[in-house]
C-alpha cells in the first residue's frame, strides 16, 4: 500500500550519504541492503537453531533404544526442525539474496517498494520469533511440518503446539506474499536502461519465478490454515471425519502449496549457481535461453504434481498415474539445467575458489537427490519409500546438498560485496570438505536405514532392526556438520576481525554489482548503468582490454534516496498482534485482536500518508 | 515489453487513460451486466422449480453449465472494460489470467479428486 | 539517457509513475499481482466448497428441507431473492467507481464525488445485507458449527465480506481525500487502484453467486 512520493528533490539535495548508525536506524531502514543484512543475520540466526535441533535428534538416534529425548520432546524437535529450516533459515537466506542482490544485478537504486519491503522483514522475524517462543511454554509444534489433519484437531493436539505453529506459519506468509509482489514489480520495472529480459542475470530470472511462486502457492496454505484456525477455535469441522469433513483436503491445499514451496527453496539456487559457475569458468553461461525456461516449467509443472506427496493416500489408478507422469516430466527441465551447468564448466578455465567448490558441490549432490526424487515419482516404488528414511535422505539431498550448497557458495562469492570483507580460502575449503564428508555421511547411510524400513519421526529404534550402526554412521556425520558449520562461523569472525579491504571485483565477475565499491553505497549506482548485453562487465572490461578501475566512493549528493521510515515495524507489529490475538481469543476475547487491528490500521494509514 | 520511457520530472507521466473508453460504454456494460444477472436467476427459476415440463425440463440438465457460461461472460466483461484489460498493458492480463488459469484448473482437479475418492468409498 | 541529472532522477521516483522499465505504474502493477494473488485464495475457498458440497451429514442444508432426528422442520436457507439484491448492488458499485475514475481522471469533481459515493454506499449496503443474512440463518439454526456447508458457506462468504469492508474503508479514504481536493487527475491512480481492488472483489462474488446461491 505504498503512496505517491511527495518528497522533493530540493530538500533532499542536501542530504550527503553518510551511512547512518545505531539501532533506530536498523529499525526504520529501508535501504534494501541493510534489509538483506537484517534477513541474513536473522536467517543464519534460525539455521542454527534449527541446525542444534537436527544435531539433538540425530543424538538421540545414536543409540537403540536411547531415552536422551522424550517423545514428545523428540516430536517438538523434528517438527521445528523442518519447521525452521524451510521458512526460517532457507525462505529468508534466499531472501537475503533477493534484498541484497536484485537491485544491484539489475542496476536499480532500491526496491519498487522499500517501505513494503522492511514491513515483509519485520513480519518475518515476529514470527520466527513467535513459532521459538513456543519453547518457552514448553509447547513447540509436533504435527511435524507439514502438519497432518487430524493430528492437529484439538481432539488430539489440545494444547498451544499446533496454535503456535500455525498461527506463526501465518504470520511468515504475510511476509512472505509481501516480499513477492516487492521483488515481482522490482524486477518487471526498474531494470537499468537496455537490461531487457532476456539479458537479466540468470539469478534474477530464478528469483523472479520463485516469487511467481511465493504469489501463486502462498494464499493456498493461508487457506488451509484458515480452515484449521477456524476448526480449532470455532469449532467448525473441516477436518473432522465424524462430522463428514476429509482430514485428506489438508493434505491436498497443503502439497497444492507444498510442492511449489519446495520449488521456492531450490530456484534461487539454481540462479545463485548459475552467477557462480560462469564466473569461475570465465566463460558465459551455457544455454542462457534454455535456462530461462526451463526454470520457468519447472515452477508451472510444479503446480501440478501436488498428490505425488499422497499416494499413499489411494487416489486410485487415474490420480496416480497423472501425478507421477507429470512428476516424472519435471525430470526434464531439471535436466537440461544440470547439462547447461556442466556445458557451462566445460572447457573453461576453471578457478577453483571456495564459491566455486561448494557450486560443483551442489551440482553433484542435487543429482543424487534428484534421482532418488525420480524414484519415488513412480506410485508403486513411493508405496515401499514413503514414510520412511529414504523419503528423509531424498529431501535433504536436494534441500541441503541442493539449495544450502548452493546457498553458501553464494555466501562466499558475494560476501565480500556484502561486507567489503574477504572470507578465507582455505578456511573455506576446510569448511566445504567437512560439510561435503559430514553431509554424505549423514544422509547417505539414511537411503539404505529407509529400504530396510526404517519409519520417518519415530523417536527411536530398537537393536535387532540391525539399524544401529547406520544411525551411528549418521550421527557421527551430524557431528562433522558441526564441525562444517564452525569452521564457517570461525571464518565469518576472522573476516570480521580482519581489514575492510575487498576490492570492488574480486573475481572478475561479469555483472553490475561488481562495478560498485564493496559494500556498495547506500544509492548502489552514482549514475544508472546502461546495459547492451548479457554479461555487462565482461563486456566492459572487454573493450578497456583490461580490468575496470576501482570505482571511488562518492558524496552521491543530489540522489534523492526514500527516507527511512518507522511505520512498516510498527505496521508488522499489529499484523502479529492481531494474529496472536485469535490464539489469546479465550484469555482475553476479541480485545487482542482489535488491539492489533487497530495499530495495523495506524500504522497502514501513517505510512499511507507520510512523505516519503 | 521494454519501452523505455524518457518522461522529465513534472510531466504528465505516460498512461493509457486516454484509451479507456467512457461513460456511454460502462453503462451499455452495466445494462448488460444486469441483464445477464436477471437471465442467471431465471435459469435457475425455471430450470429448478419449473423442471417438469416446458423448457424448464429442457433447461434442467444443463443449468450448471449455463450458470457457469453466463457468470463467466459477466466475469470477463467487468475484468475487460471496468478493470481496462482490453485497453490497458498486456502485462497486466498476463498476471491476472495466468493466476485465473492455474486457480480454475486447481478447483476443477480438487473436484474431480474428490468426487473420484467419492465413488471410491460409497 | 545516463547523464548524471538524469541517474539522479531515478531514485526520487522508485515509487512513482513515470520512469519504469516497462512504462507502467509500478503500483498498478502491484495491485494487479496481488489481485493475481488472491485468485488462489479464492480459488482454495471455493475449490472447499465445492468439496463438501452435498456432504454435510445434518441439516439445514442450502436448497433442501431436512428433518432431524428430533422432528423438527427446517426450510431451505438460501434465500435467493435477498442475495439476488445484495449482487445487483455489488455490480452497480462496479460501474460506479468507474464513472468516478472516469471524474477523476478528467478533473470533474462533482462526477468525482457522486459516483464514489454512490460506490461506498452500494458496498455498505451489500455489507448490511450479508450481515442480514448471516444472523437471519443463524436464528433459523446454521451456524458455522452446524454442519460443512455452514462451515464451508460462512468461511467463503465471510471472507469475501471482510474483502467488501477493507475495500469500502479504502474507498472511503479516497473520498475524503478527494472531498479535500487532494485527487487531482494527475494522482487519480490513487483511485485507480483502489478501484481495482474493488472490481475484483466484485467479480469474486460474480462466481460465488451461481456457485453457492443458485447451482443446485
Amino acid at each position: 500500500m505504498a503512496t505517491t512520493v511527495t518528497g522533493d528533490l530540493r530538500t533532499q539535495a542536501a542530504h550527503a550519504h553518510a551511512e547512518p548508525t545505531g539501532l533506530w536506524s536498523w529499525i526504520t531502514t529501508v535501504d534494501h541492503k541493510r534489509i538483506g543484512i537484517l534477513y541474513g543475520a536473522s536467517a543464519f540466526m534460525f539455521f542454527l537453531i534449527g541446525g542444534l535441533e537436527a544435531l539433538l535428534l540425530r543424538i538421540q538416534l545414536g543409540r537403540p533404544d536411547n531415552t536422551f529425548l522424550s517423545p514428545d520432546a523428540y516430536n517438538q524437535l523434528f517438527t521445528m526442525h523442518g519447521t525452521t529450516m524451510i521458512f526460517l533459515a532457507v525462505m529468508p537466506l534466499s531472501a537475503m539474496f533477493f534484498n541484497f542482490f536484485i537491485p544491484l544485478l539489475i542496476g536499480a537504486r532500491d526496491v519498487a517498494f522499500p517501505r513494503l519491503n522492511a514491513f515483509s522483514y519485520w513480519v518475518f522475524i515476529l514470527g520466527g520469533l513467535f513459532l521459538n517462543a513456543s519453547f518457552l511454554f514448553h509447547a513447540a509444534p509436533n504435527a511435524g511440518w507439514f502438519g497432518y489433519a487430524n493430528l492437529t484437531s484439538t481432539q488430539y493436539s489440545p494444547g498451544l503446539n499446533i496454535d503456535f505453529w500455525m498461527i506463526g506459519l501465518q504470520i511468515l506468509g504475510i511476509a512472505s506474499l509481501a516480499a513477492a509482489v516487492n521483488f515481482f514489480v522490482t524486477v518487471l520495472n526498474l531494470r537499468a536502461p537496455g537490461m531487457k529480459l532476456m539479458r537479466m542475470p540468470m539469478f534474477v530470472w530464478m528469483s523472479f519465478i520463485t516469487q511467481a511462486l511465493l504469489l501463486l502457492a502462498f494464499p493456498v496454505i493461508t487457506v488451509a490454515l484458515i480452515l484449521l484456525m477456524f476448526d480449532r477455535f470455532f469449532g467448525t469441522h473441516f477436518y473432522v471425519p465424524s462430522a463428514g469433513g476429509d482430514p485428506i483436503l489438508w493434505q491436498h491445499l497443503f502439497w497444492i502449496f507444498g510442492h511449489p514451496e519446495v520449488y521456492i527453496l531450490i530456484l534461487p539456487a539454481f540462479g545463485i549457481v548459475s552467477e557462480v559457475l560462469p564466473v569461475f569458468s570465465r566463460k558465459p553461461l551455457f544455454g542462457y535461453a534454455a535456462m530461462v525456461f526451463s526454470g520457468a516449467f519447472i515452477a508451472f509443472l510444479g503446480f501440478g504434481v501436488w498428490s505425488h506427496h499422497m499416494f499413499s493416500t489411494g487416489m486410485g489408478p487415474i490420480a496416480d498415474t497423472v501425478f507421477s507422469l507429470s512428476t516424472m516430466l519435471i525430470a526434464i527441465p531439471t535436466g537440461v539445467k544440470i547439462f547447461n551447468w556442466i556445458g557451462t564448466i566445460w572447457g573453461g578455465s576453471i578457478q577453483l575458489k571456495t564459491p566455486m567448490y561448494f557450486a560443483l558441490g551442489f551440482i553433484a549432490m542435487f543429482i543424487m537427490g534428484g534421482l532418488s526424487g525420480v524414484m519415488h515419482a513412480s506410485p508403486p516404488a513411493d508405496l515401499q519409500q514413503t514414510d520412511t528414511y529414504f523419503i528423509v535422505a531424498h529431501f535433504h539431498y536436494v534441500l541441503f546438498g541442493g539449495s544450502i550448497f548452493a546457498l553458501t557458495s553464494g555466501a562466499y562469492y558475494w560476501w565480500p560485496k556484502m561486507f567489503g570483507r574477504m572470507l578465507d580460502e582455505k578456511i573455506g575449503k576446510i569448511h566445504f570438505w567437512l560439510m561435503l564428508i559430514g553431509f554424505n555421511l549423514t544422509f547417505f547411510p539414511m537411503h539404505f536405514a529407509g529400504l530396510l524400513g526404517m519409519p520417518r519421526r519415530v523417536y527411536t529404534y530398537s537393536a535387532e532392526t540391525g539399524l544401529t550402526w547406520l544411525n551411528q554412521l549418521e550421527t557421527v556425520g551430524a557431528l562433522v556438520l558441526f564441525l562444517a558449520i564452525a569452521a564457517f562461523l570461525y571464518n565469518i569472525l576472522k573476516a570480521w576481525a580482519g581489514p575492510r579491504n575487498a576490492p570492488a571485483d574480486p573475481w572478475n565477475g561479469a555483472t553490475l554489482e561488481w562495478a560498485i565499491p564493496s559494500p556498495p553505497q547506500p544509492f548502489n549506482f552514482a549514475e544508472i548503468p546502461v546495459v547492451h548485453s548479457r554479461d555487462p562487465l565482461w563486456e566492459l572490461k572487454r573493450e578497456r582490454g583490461g580490468p575496470l578501475p576501482e570505482p571511488a566512493r562518492v558524496s552521491g549528493a543530489g540522489i534523492h534516496m526514500p527516507n527511512p521510515s518507522f511505520w512498516p515495524a510498527l505496521t508488522a507489529c499489529g499484523v502479529a498482534a492481531m494474529l496472536i490475538g485469535v490464539m489469546l481469543l479465550p484469555k482475553l476475547g476479541p480485545w487482542g485482536i482489535i488491539a492489533g487491528g487497530a495499530l495495523l490500521l495506524f500504522g497502514v494509514f501513517n505510512w499511507a500518508f507520510e512523505p516519503a | 515489453m521494454d519501452a523505455q520511457v524518457a518522461a522529465t520530472p513534472g510531466t504528465t507521466p505516460l498512461d493509457h487513460d486516454h484509451d479507456h473508453p467512457g461513460p456511454a460504454v460502462y453503462v451499455k456494460i452495466g445494462i448488460i451486466l444486469f441483464i445477464l444477472t436477471a437471465l442467471e436467476v431465471a435459469v435457475y427459476e425455471v430450470g429448478y422449480n419449473h423442471a417438469d415440463a416446458g423448457f424448464g425440463a429442457v433447461l434442467h440438465p444443463v443449468v450448471v453449465p449455463v450458470l457457469l457460461l453466463l457468470s463467466a461472460c459477466k466475469f470477463a466483461l467487468v475484468a475487460m472494460f471496468y478493470m481496462h484489460l482490453k485497453s490497458d498493458s498486456r502485462l497486466f492480463s498476463g498476471v491476472f489470467v495466468f493466476p485465473l488459469v492455474i486457480a480454475a484448473v486447481i478447483i476443477c482437479a480438487l473436484v474431480a479428486l474428490f468426487f473420484y475418492l467419492h465413488s471410491l468409498h460409497y | 539517457m545516463a547523464d548524471t541529472a538524469h541517474a539522479a532522477h531515478v531514485g526520487a521516483h522508485l515509487e512513482t509513475h513515470s520512469e519504469t522499465s516497462t512504462g507502467l505504474d509500478s503500483r498498478k502493477l502491484a495491485i494487479w499481482t496481488f489481485i493475481g494473488s488472491e485468485c488462489l485464495f479464492f480459488a482454495s475457498l471455493i475449490g472447499t466448497y465445492l468439496v463438501y458440497r452435498g456432504r454435510s451429514l445434518v441439516g439445514p442444508f442450502p436448497h433442501e428441507e431436512w428433518v432431524s432426528p428430533a422432528g423438527v422442520h427446517f426450510e431451505p436457507i438460501l434465500e435467493i431473492k435477498l442475495v439476488t439484491v445484495g449482487t445487483a448492488l455489488l455490480l452497480f458499485s462496479s460501474l460506479f467507481v468507474v464513472l468516478a475514475l472516469n471524474g477523476a481522471q478528467r478533473g470533474r469533481r462533482g462526477q468525482l464525488l457522486t459516483w464514489l459515493g454512490m460506490t461506498i454506499l452500494c458496498g455498505m449496503f451489500f455489507i448490511g445485507m450479508q450481515v442480514y443474512e448471516f444472523t437471519h440463518f443463524v436464528h433459523k439454526g446454521l451456524t458455522i458449527k452446524t454442519n460443512l456447508f455452514g462451515a464451508s458457506f460462512f468461511t467463503l462468504t465471510g471472507f469475501h465480506g471482510t474483502h467488501v469492508t477493507i475495500g469500502v474503508i479504502w474507498l472511503i479514504t479516497v473520498f475524503i481525500l478527494a472531498l479535500r481536493r487532494k485527487l487531482p487527475p494527475e494522482k487519480a491512480l490513487n483511485l485507480e487502484i483502489a478501484a481495482l481492488y474493488w472490481h475484483f472483489v466484485d467479480v469474486v462474488w460474480v462466481v460465488i453467486f451461481p456457485v453457492v446461491y443458485l447451482m443446485k
